[in-house]
């Protein structure tokens, strides 16, 4: 307990000393320090602040110092969360290779990978992007069909992935190719290559938020090396599983927040009558939603100490990505609904900013019982794994 | 499941085995089959007395076991899967709470004693109607000397048949204040009720009965302070209890769709089945976190447990809703036979969801302590 507190004195002080001021302010979508070869910051602090913390190894606290870690436990790193939520710090760095592709390196890249991907990801100097879903293959994503060749020396990859977040920003891919046509689940294998190889093309998805963080990503005789391959050929479905699960853990903790809290809204926008909203109907569907929203973190919370119990909890990461993506939605839904007319302003004047955000949240958020193993599937998952309902 | 402690494992265990093998439904079924007085047998009260659940809330030093509301909650969770019938909800939830929190020495020697030991039955007499509004007193407690008159009516009272007290809630000069009055007080009056779900329930009147100074619980005038912390505990308590039930009523109906044929096939099958009880599952785990978070601020005596008791119980209450109507649901005709389980199951359900405010009660309180 001691050695915890002495460690918690250190972060404060060093995090007091080293998080500009302007790192400790909201952070809006263009704000977020994605790392990577083409790196802009929206202002020199980000930078900055990277890079102290890159030094400290505590972008990613818990992996190996080896690795650009800082090995801390997870003790430490809840401590160093704290004290970072703390001073409202701004994360370091954002990134897939922080929260999916580095925690399955780990587990299954052998160990010239690990050193070769696992510190570039630490020091925030390579973006990655996710080549999952393919047109033919959503829900049923052990159904695709982008096509890995053995061509001695190296692979030839042919195909086409959709929903490929930032593929247009993003400097190397993770991604699922197949590599034996006689079996579904056990013909797929995980290979990384660098975006810029030679029959590599990325194109913008416009979406109903009028954003484009989606892409369209072709493969036209792409040549990947050998030791790019990561775990075994025809072995790629147990790591994109295990992939899966950091991917739906990490939108389950993260969450889909951020912006101006839904109370506020309805503070601001409906008011206030004899110290109840003046909107009753309102106030009880808003009531009901932060009681789920609170129930969630309870659980978020929970599940992370029955983890640390030494419990099993891979089953509540399909609960939890389920819960999360049906309250994140109400939340939105409620959001511009408070604002009535105001709630539904595209751009220009005459809006306030956090109300014009809040709209296009308000799509986004559609995406969210989609993304990730859709809501239905999450349910299959649940009610066939954990439940043990019959097939 | 919270992280528990050795002691807190091996009572939960032994709860289990006694629920499922002294106490299944089926003595529950009797009970109400042979329509026992008050609802349950007080040689059974004594047993569990014994086995130290009455007192778990009471300090070592009154004969109890002092471990608080997370254990107790363990206990009635328990209790709660086989609708055992018992006075932990009236007299070890809420009498004991009571009697800790605002409780003389003198009142704390004789009453909390005699809980721990199985010996007393009491229970909270605070509402006048047929809603949870215990701010809403008419009961008048009037000065008579060194002591009080008492005039008044309280309803729905939790095992009101039985009890050996009540603490009372009664407007005085410039407040509520709480007595603790004796049943076979000159002047007390009961209407025994029977309930839909055979929960003991009692109307008490109260006719110029004579209080002593001594068996005010708290403060004059200043009794909304014990009472409101008295039912953040009930709710908190009976939420646990209803955690049970609705765990149990859901593995029944989930059991069911494992076994049950239709269009040859089994009815687990079904994708709109199973994603319904996905659906359960998932509010049953987020009601359970309230449940256990509500509990562990009740014992941390952490500034938000009044908030979270009424999120434990409103989310509680909508999650017990919801799976016992499945549990009829998905049964089919079977379920709504009386023969099967279920009809008991969503009978206590609805009972339970009512006592000490429903899920638009605590709604209220939660959206007015959040300042909306």
């Amino acid at each position: 307990m001691t050695d915890l507190t002495t460690f918690r004195n250190e972060a404060r002080a060093w995090l007091e000393e080293n998080c500009p001021a302007s790192m400790r302010t909201p952070m809006t979508e263009a704000d977020r320090p994605w790392g990577g070869r083409n790196f802009k910051p929206s202002h020199p602090d980000v930078k900055v602040w990277m890079d102290r913390m890159v030094a400290k190894g505590w972008t990613v606290p818990t992996w190996p110092k080896e690795y650009g870690g800082a090995g801390l436990s997870s003790d430490e790193s809840r401590v160093l969360q704290q004290e970072m939520a703390r001073i409202n710090a701004r994360p370091p760095v954002v990134s897939f290779g922080i929260w999916m592709f580095g925690p399955v390196l780990m587990e299954y890249g052998n160990e010239e990978q690990k050193r070769r991907f696992l510190p570039q990801i630490a020091r925030g100097e390579i973006r990655w992007c996710q080549g999952y879903s393919e047109p033919g293959a959503g829900s049923d994503l052990a159904g695709l069909q982008t096509k890995c060749e053995d061509k001695g020396d190296h692979y030839l990859i042919n195909g086409q992935k959709v929903w490929t977040s930032y593929a247009d920003k993003a400097d190397w891919i993770f991604c699922l190719v197949r590599t034996d046509t006689s079996k579904k689940q056990g013909g797929i294998s995980f290979v990384v290559f660098d975006m810029q190889t030679a029959g590599v093309e990325a194109r913008p998805i416009k979406l109903i938020s009028g954003s484009s963080p989606f892409c369209e990503t072709f493969f036209t005789d792409v040549k990947v090396p050998k030791d790019q391959l990561i775990g075994q050929v025809n072995g790629g479905w147990e790591i994109a599983k295990r992939l899966l699960q950091y991917e739906r853990q990490n939108i389950s903790s993260g969450g889909f927040g951020g912006g101006t809290e839904v109370e506020d809204f309805a503070l601001r926008y409906v008011g206030l009558k004899d110290g109840k909203l003046a909107d009753a109907d309102f106030r009880t569907r808003l009531t009901i939603h932060k009681m789920e929203a609170h129930a969630f973190d309870l659980t978020v919370r929970r599940s992370q100490a029955e983890a640390k119990g030494g419990k099993d909890v891979g089953p509540t990461t399909s609960i939890i990505k389920y819960a999360v993506a049906k309250m994140n939605q109400e939340r939105r839904e409620l959001g511009i609904e408070a604002m009535g007319m105001a709630g539904l302003g595209w751009d220009g004047p005459g809006f306030e900013q956090d109300a014009l955000d809040e709209t296009r949240q308000w799509l986004r958020a559609k995406g969210n019982s989609i993304e990730g193993g859709t809501s239905e599937i999450n349910l299959n998952v649940l009610s066939k794994r954990v439940l043990n309902l019959p097939e | 499941m919270a992280v528990l402690t050795e002691e807190q494992t091996m009572l939960r265990d032994a709860a289990r085995s006694w629920s499922q093998e002294s106490s299944p439904v089926t003595a529950f079924r009797k009970l109400r089959d042979e329509k026992v007085p008050g609802g349950f047998k007080r040689e059974t009260w004594k047993e569990i007395a014994d086995m130290g659940w009455a007192g778990i809330v009471v300090p070592e030093a009154f004969g109890g076991v002092g471990m608080g509301y997370q254990t107790l909650g363990l206990v009635l969770e328990e209790t709660g899967r086989t609708l055992t019938a018992s006075a932990l909800i009236s007299t070890a939830l809420c009498a004991a709470s009571a009697l800790v929190l605002g409780g003389t020495e003198q009142q704390k020697q004789t009453w909390l004693t005699k809980i721990a030991s199985g010996d007393a039955i009491g229970s909270l007499a605070i509402n006048e109607s047929h809603h949870h509004d215990p701010h809403t007193v008419q009961l008048e407690a009037k000065r008579d000397g060194e002591g009080w008159r008492l005039n008044g009516r309280k309803r729905f009272v939790l095992d009101g048949g039985m009890a050996d007290f009540f603490i009372v809630s009664a407007k005085t000069a410039s407040g509520i204040t709480l007595f603790l009055v004796m049943a076979n007080s000159a002047g007390v009056g009961k209407q025994v009720l029977s309930m839909a779900d055979s929960r003991g329930m009692a109307d008490i009147s109260f006719d110029n009965v004579k209080v002593a100074a001594a068996d005010v619980v708290g403060h004059i005038d200043k009794g909304l302070a014990v009472l409101d912390a008295t039912l953040d505990r009930a709710s908190a308590g009976i939420a646990a209890e209803m955690l049970g039930t609705a765990t149990q009523a859901f593995e029944i109906t989930l059991d069911y769709l494992k076994v049950r044929t239709q269009f040859g096939r089994l009815i687990g099958t079904f994708q709109a089945l199973q994603h319904r009880a996905g659906k359960m599952f998932v509010d049953l785990e987020l009601s359970r976190s309230c449940v256990e978070a509500a509990l562990s601020a009740i014992d941390e005596n952490a500034p938000n447990a009044s908030a979270l008791a009424s999120l434990a119980k409103a989310r509680m209450s909508d999650t017990i809703h919801l799976v016992t109507n499945e549990m009829v649901q998905m049964h089919g005709g079977i379920g709504m036979t009386d023969v099967h389980d279920a009809g008991l199951y969503i009978k206590r359900a609805r009972m339970a969801e009512a006592t000490f405010g429903g899920a638009g009660f605590h709604r209220d309180r939660y959206a007015k302590a959040m300042g909306y």
